[in-house]
């Protein structure tokens, strides 16, 4: 059952076509990743699934529902959470009140949301910093930070934007293992942009590729990687360096 | 927080019973104190808890005091009722002007901007409302109705009481508030509005709420005032330098603190009294001298603690502050 069905949305900017009639089917369960060279427009599809742009044309559902026109908090309540590439902690706040505040989100109770938040951190390695402002802390820590915070308002769907980038070997393996175990264990569809190749081959059900705004491929990892376009436009590129 | 507790209980005996050892000239100055306090404890809720910069915050001073007289001179009617009236009055303007703000995405200075608008419409409408007394004022009777607690009449005793119990009661709601649902949801617009969207806060509605329970709150400061002074000039009440000074004890305090306003209060009113007579004791009489001296000891206190008195004292006393 598809839970995320993107029909041919399109988002431009000006002149420019960002996010050119792309579609999507998100099955329920999935770990569906979106990759494609800077600029591709993978970010901008994102800010349109979660409603912080209007789609200049085409359609979103999300379990059964129209969700296009939503603004990004009504999107998030029907349990479509995201995470920012640029990472957008509360800065003055604790990681602990960071969290928290995703709970609230189900949560009525701070009590309860703190309580809801304590297992969350501990699940991203974040326990250790629960007191310490989130400013203070590394990048690494700052991209868990953003999937504990979002994973907090208990999603169905996580959209993740480049949690691994910056990431050393092995704190990306660790990652590797958080999202599959948060997608196995509580059964939430993951959404990944990612240009950590590694990653996407390790956790990825399904692959979608854009490049200039447009799709050009999508399949298995294989399948993927072994398209002549994709290839041409994106892997080739990185793999001659 | 045990120790919170303990320093908060004796501080509230030693307030209650600090009118014994006080003249009637320092009783009016504590009075002051609670009133800027309290005053100073609402804007926090917009500025330090939402972020929302309000410039014209006496503005809704102003509304409360006009409203709350107004009804006692033309018909009578209680304070203790008119104060209904005036928080009416204040959440309908605040919603007006949040609305207006958060439909049109006026945010940051432009949002602060629009405060002071609005400010100054009130001072100069209000300026010509005769039913208001016009620039004359609004004068309240004062004859004959000693010891109408029911009207807010009485002297400095009587209003240090209020005051005090005022400036403990929003310290009371601020602390319940910064701990709520509703609280955090004021702190994760604060840091990051978009942020705070992503994780399913509805960002115009808690800054809306974070207007209005301000404004709420100012209405019955306005309203003390003008039973307080007995008198209200729209000039003086919804002037810009009002609205400098409701926001000086929370700034120079620690904004976004619960002890800040406090401690800001009770730092800078005796401060200001304080240079009135000194320069009168050294003799100078240059117009402007006691604000050139209040100026520079702001700069000093902020230069000695950027971000406000209270998270530096705090440090220094190793206590924390709401922290679940
Ligand atoms: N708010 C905006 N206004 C104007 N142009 C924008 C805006 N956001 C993105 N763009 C443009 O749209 C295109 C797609 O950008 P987008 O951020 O979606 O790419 P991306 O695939 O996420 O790239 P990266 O891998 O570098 O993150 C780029 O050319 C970008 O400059
Ligand atoms: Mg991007």
């Amino acid at each position: 059952m598809s839970l995320l069905k993107v029909d041919g949305v399109t988002k431009r900017f000006r002149g420019l076509v960002a996010v050119d009639t792309v579609s999507l089917d998100v099955e329920k369960g999935a770990i569906f990743a979106v990759i494609g060279p800077n600029g591709a427009g993978k970010t901008t599809l994102f800010n349109l699934i979660a409603g912080v742009y209007a789609c200049d044309g085409g359609a979103i559902h999300f379990d059964g529902a129209r969700i296009d026109g939503l603004a990004p908090d009504a999107v998030c309540a029907f349990g479509l959470a995201r995470t920012f590439q640029i990472v957008r902690p509360f800065p003055g706040l604790t990681v602990h009140e960071n969290v928290a505040i995703g709970a609230l989100l189900r949560q009525a109770d701070p009590q309860a949301a703190f309580a809801a938040a304590e297992e969350v951190l501990r699940k991203l390695d974040l326990w250790d910093r629960r007191a310490q402002v989130a400013s203070s802390l590394t990048l690494p820590d700052r991209k868990r930070l953003e999937v504990a915070r979002a994973l907090a308002t208990k999603p169905k769907l996580l959209l993740l934007d480049e949690v691994m980038a910056g990431l050393r070997p092995t704190e990306t393996d660790r990652m590797v293992e958080i999202l599959r175990m948060i997608n196995r264990d509580e059964g939430v569809t993951i959404v990944l942009i990612e240009h950590v190749m590694r990653a996407v081959m390790a956790l990825a059900d399904q692959v979608h590729v854009l490049n200039h705004g447009a799709s050009i491929a999508e399949g298995s990892p294989r399948e993927v990687t072994r398209h002549p376009q994709v290839i041409a436009s994106y892997l080739g590129a990185e793999a001659l360096g | 927080m045990r120790r919170e507790h303990l320093l908060l209980g004796l501080l509230a005996a030693a307030l209650l019973a600090l009118p014994l050892a006080l003249d009637r000239y320092q009783t009016s100055v504590l009075v002051l104190v609670f009133l800027s306090a309290y005053v100073g404890q609402a804007w926090n809720v917009m500025m330090g808890f939402a972020g929302l910069l309000s410039l014209g915050h006496a503005l809704y001073v102003g509304l409360g005091a006009y409203v709350s007289a107004a009804l006692f001179v033309h018909f009578g009617v209680s304070p203790l009722i008119g104060l209904l009236a005036a928080v009416a009055v204040c959440v309908g303007v605040a919603m007006a002007i949040g609305a207006l703000s958060f439909q049109f995405r006026i945010e940051g200075v432009y949002f602060a901007l629009l405060t002071i608008a609005f400010a100054e419409v009130a001072r100069i409408g209000f300026d010509h409302l005769k039913w208001t007394g016009g620039a004359g004022g609004l004068f309240l009777p004062v004859a004959g109705s000693d010891g109408q607690w029911w009207n807010l009449r009485g002297g400095p005793l009587f209003f240090y009481y209020v005051a005090l119990a005022m400036a403990a009661a929003a310290f009371a709601l601020c602390a319940a508030l910064r701990r709520s649902k509703l609280g955090y949801q004021w702190l994760a617009v604060r840091e990051d509005a978009e942020a705070a969207r992503a994780v399913g806060i509805d960002v115009t509605r808690a800054r809306m709420s974070a207007v209005v329970v301000s404004a709420a709150m100012s209405a019955l400061g306005g309203v003390v005032h003008v039973f307080y002074y007995n008198n209200v000039f729209s000039a003086q009440i919804f002037d810009m330098t009002r609205s400098i000074d409701i926001m000086l004890a929370p700034i120079i305090g620690g904004i976004g603190t619960l002890f800040g306003p406090i401690l800001g209060a009770f730092i800078l009113v005796p401060l200001g009294e304080g240079l009135i007579f000194a320069t009168q004791a050294l003799g100078v009489n240059a117009p402007g001298a006691k604000a050139v001296f209040f100026g520079l000891a702001l700069m000093i206190i902020i230069f000695l603690a950027p971000n406000g008195i209270w998270p530096s004292l705090r440090k220094r006393l190793g206590i924390g502050e709401a922290k679940p």
